[in-house]
């Protein structure tokens, strides 16, 4: 596995859709490439740090205002 | 006599039953659906427009829509993912309208490789959560994802953030499963591109 082989398996790869031997290719390539080291360990970074992070917080007033007017609108009511 | 086996019954989702029941007039099924889904509605609109008022009336319209083509949802997908391909779409309409000049799909800026390609090679030390507080996090994350094209944020918000599963996500945009992957690998390669000026290792002696 080379560096572009490892780049175009990263999606698969983080998604736990690669197979026990291309895994084992890319623990070999990554125990050799300072690079693709990186890039895997910074990619996997941003992954969790975006995870399941709230970036838009809906305050208890904000989401009152929005049900009552979704419901308004549907079912008249307020 | 032969018994017949039963097919081994898949598990239903509990929306299914609220859905029914909605159909037939019922509003405090139609209302509970509401409560289930009214705030990831309104993330994923903020993320895609970045823009609050915008993401207010969306979710609005969204439901609306949802509530007034209830009868056209034949169950095929989830009726979260339905209703976020209902967002989805009146989010890219909301940005259609603000860029007159410009046209945003989901294949917008999606032709060129720039900024897929890895450029930064140092690691994250020490880690991003020890580095900043949450608000600080917060800021430098909002700001980078703001920085995507609409369509890479789009597949990177509904797939890494809400957790939709690559099929659901591919419906919800209207994509094939193999055009989510790539961009969502596009995405992320751009986001870690864009976080490593924050978060990269600093040399010793540089002012951090």
């Amino acid at each position: 596995m080379n560096c572009t082989d490892l780049l175009s398996r990263l999606g698969d790869y983080f998604d736990g859709h690669l197979s026990a031997e291309l895994r084992e290719e890319v623990r070999i390539h990554t125990a050799e490439c300072q690079h693709c080291k990186v890039v895997l360990n910074t990619t996997h970074q941003t992954i969790e740090v975006y995870k399941g992070k709230e970036l838009y917080e809906v305050s208890p007033e904000l989401r009152e205002r929005l049900h009552s007017a979704i419901m308004a609108k549907c079912c008249g009511k307020k | 006599m032969p018994t017949i086996q039963s097919p081994v019954t898949e598990e239903i989702h509990p929306d299914v039953a609220l859905v029914a029941r909605a159909k037939n007039g019922d509003a405090a099924a139609f209302e509970q659906l509401v409560r289930q889904y009214e705030r990831q509605i309104f993330r994923v609109a903020q993320h895609i427009t970045q823009n609050r008022e915008d993401a207010e009336d969306i979710t609005q319209d969204a439901f609306l829509k949802a509530y007034e083509k209830l009868d056209q949802f034949q169950g095929n997908s989830k009726f979260s993912t339905w209703l976020v391909r209902i967002a989805v779409n009146e989010s890219l309409m909301r940005l259609r309208k603000r860029k007159t000049s410009k046209t945003v799909s989901m294949d917008e800026d999606v032709q060129t490789e720039e900024g897929s390609i890895p450029r930064d090679f140092a690691e994250w030390r020490p880690n991003p959560e020890q580095l900043y507080n949450q608000s600080e996090l917060g800021d430098i994350l909002r700001k980078t994802i703001q920085g995507l094209p609409p369509g890479f944020r789009t597949v990177f918000t509904l797939r890494d953030i809400e957790n939709l599963s690559t099929e659901e996500t591919a419906e919800a945009l209207g994509l094939s499963v193999p055009a989510v992957k790539s961009r969502l690998l596009r995405a992320r390669l751009q986001l870690r591109e864009r976080l490593s000026r924050y978060f990269r290792q600093k040399k010793e002696g540089q002012p951090a």
